[in-house]
């Protein structure tokens, strides 16, 4: 599938319309494999076949959440799950006094990173259970997110970023896969979501992962998306976004700090929203 | 950084020491625990060691053991790598006192991964 060919038009507008996902011709590559991935798992013969079927309006779904999902390991990135550890949560539950402590995983895809979430706190608040702490973990796309919430995860995915004790500890292994045990999937709520369009969320989370998700939307999009989050979390609370995204020059209202290597960003707390 | 492989496949060995060579490791090698014994005894402890499960002679588990019932290698940080799945496999081995843990196959990224865990990694 060329770039610039009509195909490649045809896809960009249909997971444009569908997701506010923008595809510029830089994620050429990626778009090729994922696609090709689908449509091997549709049992068509390739892309080619995929996008004839997408223009008979069949396959959409699968299309976009094919493209918009993306691979990821446990503790990506692994400093802000240190900040939340030894910054960010211990802060909030000072100033909490035992309110429960609402965390959202924006983005959550196949789950690694709610899961490391939730690894966080049994590891290092073993007190914080699933009365005085919950995570909210959304995606888009359906499939993804049946995965997610079993906790099921193939050995290829243990292998990356989980450090060994933990696997034994929290996970059970269920023939081909690692499951996930009930203390930590009691912890995360799974739900389908579209950030790009109208949303609310109550409770109001205190913590927001929304990391390697702006990148995928245009300008206004990425605007509205952080708009909606500003008036949709805790005044003091805190959101993190992926290692190489900012606020800077999308919404300038947020104020950077950082914990070591980790950056995070806050909303000036005098600001009436 | 100095590491050791310790495998009885020719094959695994170049594909750990190409991951390690590139990760700024000097890298040598073993055929079995009983080989790798020997060398850290002759040579000292490198930084690491890699440790395939299932070897003739001695046994990965076994090396795992003999290393960490002497004291002067306690400083040497132990990664398994092998085939072996189950839970109380990796659960045995950590308690033997291997460090980290590998399930192959793997790839590159995921051994780099392991090495940024024990602090290894550039
Ligand atoms: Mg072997």
């Amino acid at each position: 599938m060329a770039l610039g060919s009509p195909e490649a038009h045809f896809l960009r507008d249909l997971v444009y319309q569908r997701s506010s996902i923008v595809l510029d011709d830089t994620k050429g590559y990626l778009i090729e494999t994922r696609l090709d991935r689908v449509a091997r798992a549709a049992g068509l013969k390739d892309v080619n076949q995929l996008i004839h079927e997408a223009r008979a309006g069949r396959m959409v779904q699968e299309i976009v959440e094919g493209i918009t999902t993306h691979e990821t390991s446990f503790f990506r990135d692994r400093h802000p799950f240190d900040a939340l550890k030894e910054k960010v949560i211990p802060e909030l539950l000072e100033r909490r006094q035992g309110r429960r402590l609402h965390i959202w995983s924006a983005a959550c895809s196949s789950g690694q990173e709610p899961y490391s979430i939730a690894l966080t706190l049994r590891e290092a608040f073993p007190q914080l259970d699933a009365s005085r702490a919950h995570i909210l973990a959304t995606d888009l796309s359906e499939a993804i997110l049946d995965t997610a919430r079993e906790g099921r995860f193939k050995q290829m995915e243990i292998n990356r970023g989980l450090p060994a004790r933990l696997a034994t500890q929290y996970f059970q292994r269920e023939g081909m896969y690692w499951r996930a045990k009930p203390v930590l999937r009691e912890l995360i709520e799974f739900k389908a979501m579209n950030l790009a369009e109208a949303w609310s969320l109550y409770p109001r989370p205190d913590i927001v992962f929304l990391r390697n998700v702006l990148i995928y939307f245009d300008v206004p999009t990425r605007k509205r998306i952080l708009d909606t989050v500003a008036k949709n979390m805790a005044p003091d609370g805190v959101l993190f976004l992926g290692a190489a995204e900012s606020t800077l020059n999308v919404d300038d209202r947020w104020v950077t700090e950082k914990h070591g290597p980790a950056r995070y960003y806050r909303l000036p707390q005098q600001e009436k929203r | 950084m100095k590491a050791i492989v310790v495998d009885d496949s020719r094959a695994m060995r170049a594909i750990i020491k190409r991951a390690l060579i590139a990760e700024g490791f000097e890298v040598c090698e073993a055929g079995n625990g009983q080989e790798a014994l020997d060398e850290l005894n002759k040579n000292g402890a490198p930084d690491l060691a890699l440790v395939d499960w299932n070897m003739p002679v001695m046994t990965g588990f076994e090396f795992i053991q003999e290393v960490r019932a002497l004291k002067q290698f306690d400083s040497m940080s132990i990664m398994m790598v092998t085939t072996e799945t189950e839970s109380s496999q990796v659960e045995a081995a950590l308690e033997a006192g291997a460090n980290e843990y590998v399930m192959k196959p793997f790839t590159p990224d995921v051994l780099q991964d392991k090495l940024l865990m024990l602090g290894l990694a550039r």
